[in-house]
């Protein structure tokens, strides 16, 4: 463990660490939009840049992206400083002037005074912020069906030549982590559609409930080695046969308790 | 394409001697490499005369290729004495593109411009048959206007000083022969039989030999962190993904003389302890790709890429990645992400990669430039580059010098060559002796200098100082007929539609930046917005996650700094100084001056320009679009710009 400063407080920390980790869990806010705790910090947002210095480095300051910045002895860091808030305020201007329509930006701009964005806003809006969560979490689903296309200001979210995604399996990781709710999808409870591409879905034999995809459902016993009729069933039957083999097990391993009751 | 073993420049000895045995087989000790050069020097001291034609890109296109044809076709059909197909050599790229195709006659070094296939039975007799000079031919100063015969003596090559472009024009430019003649792999060989990697190390740590890709990081501290990091497996790339518009001396030097890139790459990773390098050269570089690929084919072939190099333990080979041409591709992680295979987007680098780069290996990562310096320190010495330069920045840097001077081209002189010696003495001068106004040094990202700088020395500390940067070596010279504002929008426009759009203040920050830019062109601005447009500036600056972010807001940053005075007469007054921004001129025609040739008329797409010949002739505001064809025809100077 070492010990780094911020905002003038002492706090503990793993050598390496990235930096924001370590903000979060001592309770320093700082606004991070393309951050998702299951896949690999982005740098994309910039919000999370903080300034940071050291004592050797002779009062020079730095500022960095919180969330990929390993922290090291006697880092100190300012959240919060002059530099920090003005940089923070132009990308949310910048933010503001493609998304001026964005909930979750207008709400975030709000906290440090802006209402307008004082650039030119976009001709045709959208909700989409480019964070590049819904491509990673697809790259880290192992289907990468979806991808950022284009250069610059041009880019969007996209699947392959903007046609139903081959390798799609509707599994929702996307729509579900955007954080503007930008990617539509609809369920019928039959079917379900998400980039233009239909999926049928399975029912739990016991409760009809619609479960997951076919195609979900057949990627994931193919490549996890789960048997392809456990995804059949829904929420509701996993936890009863779940409860069930743990009761079993209780029951094998307390010699004088004997099987306890168990909770269905 | 075959590889002829070739000549060197050097003078010949005597009758040339037939050599006694062909080298065959394998290069494994530093005798065999001797032997090979030794062989490949008598082969090409056999021709009295040889006959150098470039044939890089910028001949190529101006038809060099049909001239090696019509000298193959002549020898086809006569013999002539001491002269064979083998005394003729397409060479690699002699820099100076503008007079090409170029055609230079050794030993004499007579330089023939602007040749044409239905030249060549002319050049054969008059001067190879025998020794006359073809005047019509030569080079023609674009000063004095005096006829130049040799190449030595002409104004744009006399006052360079060439390491890394040392071998472009005077050998073929893919034969591992003519390489090894003039010297070649005698680094290599020096490196590893007498010299242990840290050795190396220090050799070109002393050279101070900064990267040439324009960052300016010294190559042996690089390769000193590599090297100490633990690890199982090594890398060493070789960028080659030359993004700049305009520029072309990494190609010209992949292009004309492949083995020095090779040779460098081979020295650094011995250096370094890799034993798998990489060259990332841009799909649109075809030639450079292919001579490239013939030289590691050869080096391959003789032994000296693969297992037990020159006999030693000392294992490596090299291997070509093909980048689809983003620019953003040149940047160090992006790059390394596109070697692997994924899409060239950077990283933040707090974990540099030397410690964590392709694969998460140490890597070590250089421009063509620095490895092509490479060969040359070990062979000659630190001592002997450091000789060459200034203080704290050795050696010589190559520029692509372009825009309204005489003389445009590839050069390389010492570093701290000043503005005016490259601009006057290399160029010759601004064309029709316009005033200078400003030079662009650094390619898109880097900034313009005004007149009052033009005695800077050219190193990479006076450039950053001067809010400009050294790049990759663009130089686009500019008379006073630029427009700075205009210059900054086409700048960043291009980084605009070059930015990756991973992080929001290079995708967004560029975006708003070029469109307020192209607001003040249009006289759209308003009073404050060069505030707006400096304090954004700033922030993407600070903010963007590679250097092109970083390095984005500087076409802005340097005209602000020089001509703030145009920038203000554009928002305040509405009006372009140089002429340039189109919404906030007109032409109108000068009666004293005009002669009514009907030039402009017939010039005229718009039919704006009405008159009759021999009178004054009038422009009608209401149709002219300012596209400037009336301005351009012109021959009397009779159309006011206002």
């Amino acid at each position: 463990m070492i010990n780094i400063t911020i905002n003038g407080r002492l706090v503990q920390a793993e050598e390496g660490e990235y930096l924001l980790a370590v903000l979060k869990r001592a309770g320093f806010g700082v606004p991070a939009l393309c951050h998702h705790e299951a896949v690999e910090p982005y740098g994309g947002c910039r919000l999370c840049m903080v300034e940071i210095t050291k004592p050797q480095w002779k009062g020079w300051k730095d500022l960095v992206v919180s969330c990929l910045y390993p922290v090291s002895a006697d880092l100190e860091v300012q959240t919060d400083s002059e530099a920090v808030i003005e940089e923070r305020k132009t990308v949310l201007h910048l933010l503001l002037a493609r998304n001026p329509h964005t909930k979750e930006i207008k709400d975030l701009a709000a906290e440090y005074g802006i209402v307008r964005s004082k650039y030119q806003e976009v001709a045709e809006p959208d909700d989409c912020i480019l964070c590049s969560i819904c491509t990673r979490i697809c790259d880290a689903m192992g289907f990468s069906a979806i991808s950022l296309v284009n250069r610059g200001h041009g880019r969007e979210v996209a699947p392959p030549l903007n046609e139903p995604p081959p390798d799609c399996t509707g599994c929702l990781a996307c729509a579900l982590n955007c954080p503007t709710n930008y990617i539509k999808y609809t369920d019928t409870g039959v079917t379900r559609e998400i980039w233009g591409k239909t999926f049928e879905m399975l029912r739990d034999p016991q409760t009809g409930k619609p479960t997951i995809t076919r195609e979900f459902a057949e990627y994931l016993s193919q490549h996890r080695e789960i048997p392809a009729e456990y995804f059949g069933e829904g929420d509701e039957s996993h936890r009863k046969r779940t409860a069930r083999s743990f009761g079993k097990i209780a029951a094998w391993s307390r010699v004088d308790a004997g099987p306890k009751e168990v909770e269905s | 394409m075959m590889a002829r073993t070739t000549k060197t420049q050097k003078k010949k000895t005597g009758a040339a001697a037939k050599p006694k045995t062909e080298f065959t087989g394998k290069i494994t000790s530093r005798a065999q490499l001797d032997l090979m050069r030794t062989q490949c020097r008598a082969e090409n001291a056999r021709f009295p005369k040889q006959v150098m034609i470039c044939c890089g890109t910028g001949c190529l296109a101006n038809g060099a290729a049909k001239l090696v044809e019509a000298f193959h076709d002549v020898l086809k059909q006569r013999k002539i004495k001491d002269f064979e197909v083998k005394a003729i050599k397409e060479t690699g790229c002699h820099g100076f593109c503008e007079q090409g195709p170029l055609v230079v006659i050794e030993p004499k070094g007579t330089f023939y411009t602007k040749v044409k296939p239905k030249d060549i039975p002319d050049i054969i007799a008059k001067s190879i048959e025998s020794d006359d000079v073809i005047e019509k031919h030569l080079y023609v100063d674009p000063k004095d206007e005096k006829k130049i015969e040799c190449y030595g003596n002409v104004s744009f090559f006399k006052h360079q000083e060439r390491i890394a472009l040392r071998n472009l024009g005077k050998i073929a430019a893919h034969s591992i022969g003519d390489y090894i003649a003039v010297g070649g792999y005698q680094g290599l060989a020096k490196a590893i039989l007498k010299m242990t990697p840290e050795q190396v190390i220090d050799e070109v740590d002393k050279a101070n030999l900064r990267g040439r890709g324009g960052g300016g990081f010294p190559a042996g501290r690089k390769w000193r962190q590599c090297a100490s990091v633990d690890a199982d497996e090594r890398f060493v790339i070789c960028n080659g993904d030359e993004g700049d518009p305009g520029a072309f001396m990494d190609r010209s030097i992949m292009e004309g003389d492949p083995h020095t890139v090779l040779e460098g790459m081979m020295i650094a990773a011995y250096a370094v302890g890799a034993r798998r390098g990489f060259i990332y050269v841009r799909e649109e570089y075809p030639l450079a790709v292919l001579h490239l690929q013939k030289a590691i084919d050869d080096c391959r072939e003789y032994g000296l890429l693969g297992e037990k190099i020159l006999g030693t333990d000392f294992c490596f080979d090299i291997k070509i990645a093909r980048g689809a041409g983003a620019f953003v591709c040149g940047e160090s992680s992006a790059l390394m992400k596109s070697v692997a295979g994924q899409v060239g987007e950077p990283r933040e680098k707090y974990i540099r990669s030397v410690i964590k780069g392709l694969w998460d290996k140490p890597t070590v990562l250089n421009n063509v430039e620095t490895y092509a310096n490479v060969p040359v320190i070990l062979d000659r010495g630190a001592a002997w580059f450091t000789s060459i330069g200034c203080e704290n920045n050795s050696g010589t840097k190559a520029f692509s010098l372009v825009g309204k001077v005489r003389n445009t081209g590839l050069i390389e002189v010492a570093m701290g060559t000043t503005l005016r010696e490259i601009i006057y003495d290399i160029g010759r001068g601004i064309l029709g002796d316009r005033p200078f106004k400003a030079v662009q040094t650094g390619g898109p990202s880097g900034g313009c200098l005004p007149e009052s700088m033009l005695d800077l020395p050219v190193d990479f500390d006076s450039l950053t100082k001067a809010g400009s940067m050294m790049g990759s070596g663009g130089m686009i010279v500019m008379d006073d007929r630029t427009c700075m504002v205009d210059v900054a929008r086409y700048f960043l426009q291009f980084l605009v539609s070059e930015s990756c759009g991973k992080c929001v203040p290079c995708r967004e920050g560029l975006y708003q930046l070029h469109q307020m830019t192209v607001a003040v062109c249009e006289g759209r601005a308003e009073e404050g917005d060069l505030e707006k447009i400096e304090q954004l500036s700033d922030v993407v600056v600070k903010a963007s996650l590679c250097g092109l972010g970083k390095s984005g807001p500087n076409p802005i940053l340097s005209t602000l700094r020089y001509f703030r005075d145009e920038w203000e007469a554009h928002i305040r007054e509405k009006r372009c100084p140089a002429g340039v921004c189109r919404e906030l001129i007109t032409y109108t025609i000068n009666e004293e001056k005009c002669t009514g040739c009907v030039a402009c008329i017939a010039a005229c797409a718009y039919n704006a320009i009405t008159g009759e010949k021999k009178k004054p002739h009038f422009i009608h505001q209401d149709k002219c679009t300012q596209c400037g064809a009336c301005v351009a025809v012109c021959r009397y100077d009779a159309i006011d710009v206002a």
